[in-house]
């Protein structure tokens, strides 16, 4: 009999009191929800900034031009000659293509729309492979192009569309600092990661932005793409190597460039993204803890207001294990429920995106929030229950 | 007295006081020592007997069947319930007895919130692990004995002042225990109704149970074998109206008559 009946009498209990039940219910939903919805968005976010790792692509490596602090002479900017001396260099095998880069800012005109993009971009054609990026209509400018300084442009999927609309924008001409462009090709799109928008962009040979917006000076970048994944090291350590004497730079803790992959940007990105996930589920905790309190307080509540009926149960002669199966029945009932309601809805409301971040369940996560949920419950709901089951009969009954 | 049976209730120097100090009160002190101290009540209860407690209001007599029902502890002295030292009993062993050796029926009735009759009958029987069928044929019986088959589906809460009171008397009865014990079963009961508790008791006793009833009238105190009057935690008359081993005087009368 004991355990049905423990539960029949438990049921009987809750149902006595359905919206206290209830609103202690909700308690145990909310934080289980939250955990799992929570932990959700983190390990959207980091899933997000792992996708756009692969999308990057993980042998690219880019030299920047870095002012070494403390040293006399001014740092030699790169140029593009530094970047013919990577391409051209033959003791240099792990280095597969290269593509100096300027960058700069500039307003496009198409018809009567005017946009700026967020970045234009001059370069070789070596740099769509190395960034990655992919074609999606017409085709990229060529070698030939960049020799003869050809007024082409790849624009970035966003710039396409804002530019564009609807229409087919492969032939058609636009114009940036008054210079006219023939639009050779459009990008595929590759996402936002939140930061920056990496489609809106519009790239055009090196020697033509030069000419239009920069000037033959330096280079911002140099973009080195290493043969594999594997040797970027190794590359890493050639172009250290010719750079340094291109530059004229003896000793290596005095290098004015910096050489950095993209692995390493991005994990930094991940561990951010860690400690973002790490916060959120203490948050998530915190509630779980608080719905947990409010199991103990509803038990006490219970406990206290039934003190009565528990003397008049123990002086029908029931055994303390029977009446603390009751409450603890009660409590666990609860929890169990409340966990169960918490889970469904926090999958549930895992399917919409939260702050641009479309979550993405742990199911550890959902195993764990429920098993802590009914835990809190036993060990919550314990404390009064116990207090219930040890008092005195007659001591209960007087009570009022 | 009667038999070579050692009586089922002994009790021995038993004292129960509440508070301290100035503030104490004796709720159970018996006959005061040389030395003023309370000596504290004996009482011994063979099996089969039929005993009246009387006495004023606050002299003592709940306190006094608290203690016998195993629902409260004494603050000094022992109480032997069939030769056991009730004392020496854990939790779980007293559990059992109040279960199975003692019915008791209180001052207010004590009914289960928001139970039904029925289920507030059965609840003994759950405690002592009877099935589920036979649990509701018993507490039905028990509940037809009382008058009061027809009301099994209400709560406390839609029942008389008398009906619960009965409806007490059917869950003290339903375990079959060899002991009742019953602090003013009839208190709440118009005159009609205190007769069908009290020839359900007289039955009770007539077939061999000890019977404890505590009330303030002369005409439930009839039915008893033994009458025990307490003034102020100290016994002060106790008076044989009928062998222990012969029917209640009730039935008895009833055959002679
Ligand atoms: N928990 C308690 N704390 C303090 N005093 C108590 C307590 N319980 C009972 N008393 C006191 O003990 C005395 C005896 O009480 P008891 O309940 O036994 O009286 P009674 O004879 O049953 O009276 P009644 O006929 O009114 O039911 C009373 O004076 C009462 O005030
Ligand atoms: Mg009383």
């Amino acid at each position: 009999m004991i355990a049905w009946q423990m539960i029949r009498f438990a049921v009987g209990g809750l149902a006595a009191n359905k919206v206290r039940s209830a609103l202690t219910m909700l308690g145990v939903l909310i934080g289980v929800a939250s955990v799992i919805l929570l932990l959700a968005v983190g390990n959207g976010s980091s899933v997000a900034v792992k996708e756009s790792i692969t999308s990057l692509g993980t042998n690219s490596l880019t030299v920047s031009s870095s002012a070494s602090r403390g040293s006399v002479t001014a740092a030699k900017k790169l140029t593009v000659e530094d970047a013919k001396a990577l391409a051209s260099a033959t003791d240099a095998p792990a280095v597969k293509s290269v593509a100096p880069v300027v960058t700069t800012s500039g307003t496009a005109l198409y018809g009567n729309i005017s946009y700026q993009p967020g970045q234009i971009v001059g370069t070789y054609p070596a740099y769509f492979e190395t960034a990655n990026q992919k074609i999606a209509r017409g085709d990229y400018f060529s070698a030939d192009d960049v020799l003869n300084s050809r007024k082409v442009a790849v624009l970035g999927s966003t710039t396409a569309k804002e530019l564009f609309a609807a229409e087919d924008p492969i032939g058609k001409k636009i114009t940036i600092g008054g210079t006219p462009f023939t639009v050779t090709g459009v990008l595929t799109t590759k996402g936002s990661t939140g930061f920056n928008d990496p489609d809106d962009v519009v790239i055009a040979p090196l020697p033509t932005v030069q000419n239009a917006f920069t000037g033959f000076g330096s280079v911002n970048q140099i973009l080195v793409q290493a043969t594999s994944a594997d040797t970027t090291a190794e590359a890493q350590a050639d172009i250290t190597r010719i750079l340094m004497g291109t530059h004229a730079v003896k000793d290596p803790a005095k290098v004015d460039f910096r050489i950095s992959n993209q692995t390493s940007l991005l994990s930094a990105r991940e561990s951010t993204t860690k400690t973002f996930t790490v916060l959120l589920g203490a948050v998530a905790a915190i509630s779980l803890l608080v719905g947990g309190i409010g199991i103990t307080n509803i038990m006490l509540v219970t406990v206290t207001e039934r003190t009565r009926e528990i003397g008049i149960r123990k002086a029908l002669g029931a055994p303390r294990a029977v009446i603390l199966g009751q409450f603890l029945a009660e409590s666990t009932l609860l929890s169990v429920i409340g966990a169960g309601l918490g889970v469904l809805a926090g999958i549930v409301g895992s399917h919409f995106s939260v702050v641009g971040i479309k979550p993405v369940v742990i199911p550890e996560s959902v195993l764990g929030a429920f098993a802590i949920a009914v835990a809190i419950g036993l060990f919550f709901g314990s404390y009064p229950a116990n207090r219930a089951a040890s008092l005195r009969p007659i001591d209960a009954l007087r009570h009022e | 007295m009667s038999g070579g049976k050692p009586p089922v209730i002994q009790i021995r120097r038993v004292t129960k006081s509440y508070g301290h100090g100035d503030a104490v009160v004796h709720a159970l002190r018996g006959p005061l020592g040389p030395d003023g101290a309370p000596l504290g009540v004996d009482l011994d209860i063979a099996e089969g007997d039929y005993v009246a407690v009387m006495g004023s209001s606050g002299s003592g007599k709940s306190t006094l069947m608290n203690i016998l029902g195993c629902l409260d502890v004494p603050t000094a002295g022992r109480y032997l319930l069939d030769g056991a030292d009730v004392g020496h009993l854990d939790e779980g062993q007293l559990a059992l007895v109040r279960n199975r050796k003692i019915g008791f029926v209180f001052q207010s009735f004590n009914l289960v919130p928001r139970t039904t009759a029925l289920a507030q009958v059965e609840l003994p029987l759950a405690y002592a692990g009877v099935k589920a069928g036979e649990r509701r044929r018993r507490a039905l019986a028990a509940l037809t004995l009382v008058g009061l088959a027809e009301r099994a589906g209400h709560k406390p809460n839609q029942l008389s002042g008398g009906q619960q009171q009965r409806v007490a008397v059917a869950r003290a009865l339903v375990t079959a225990p060899a002991m009742l014990l019953a602090d003013e079963p009839t208190g709440n009961l118009d005159s009609r109704s205190t007769e069908e508790v009290l020839g359900i008791i007289d039955g009770l006793n007539a077939r061999g149970r000890t019977v404890v009833v505590i009330t303030h009238e002369d005409e439930v105190a009839r039915h008893a074998k033994r009458v025990v009057r307490l003034v102020d935690g100290a016994i002060v008359s106790d008076v044989r109206q009928a062998p222990v081993d012969g029917p209640p005087p009730a039935l008895a009368a009833g055959v002679v008559a």
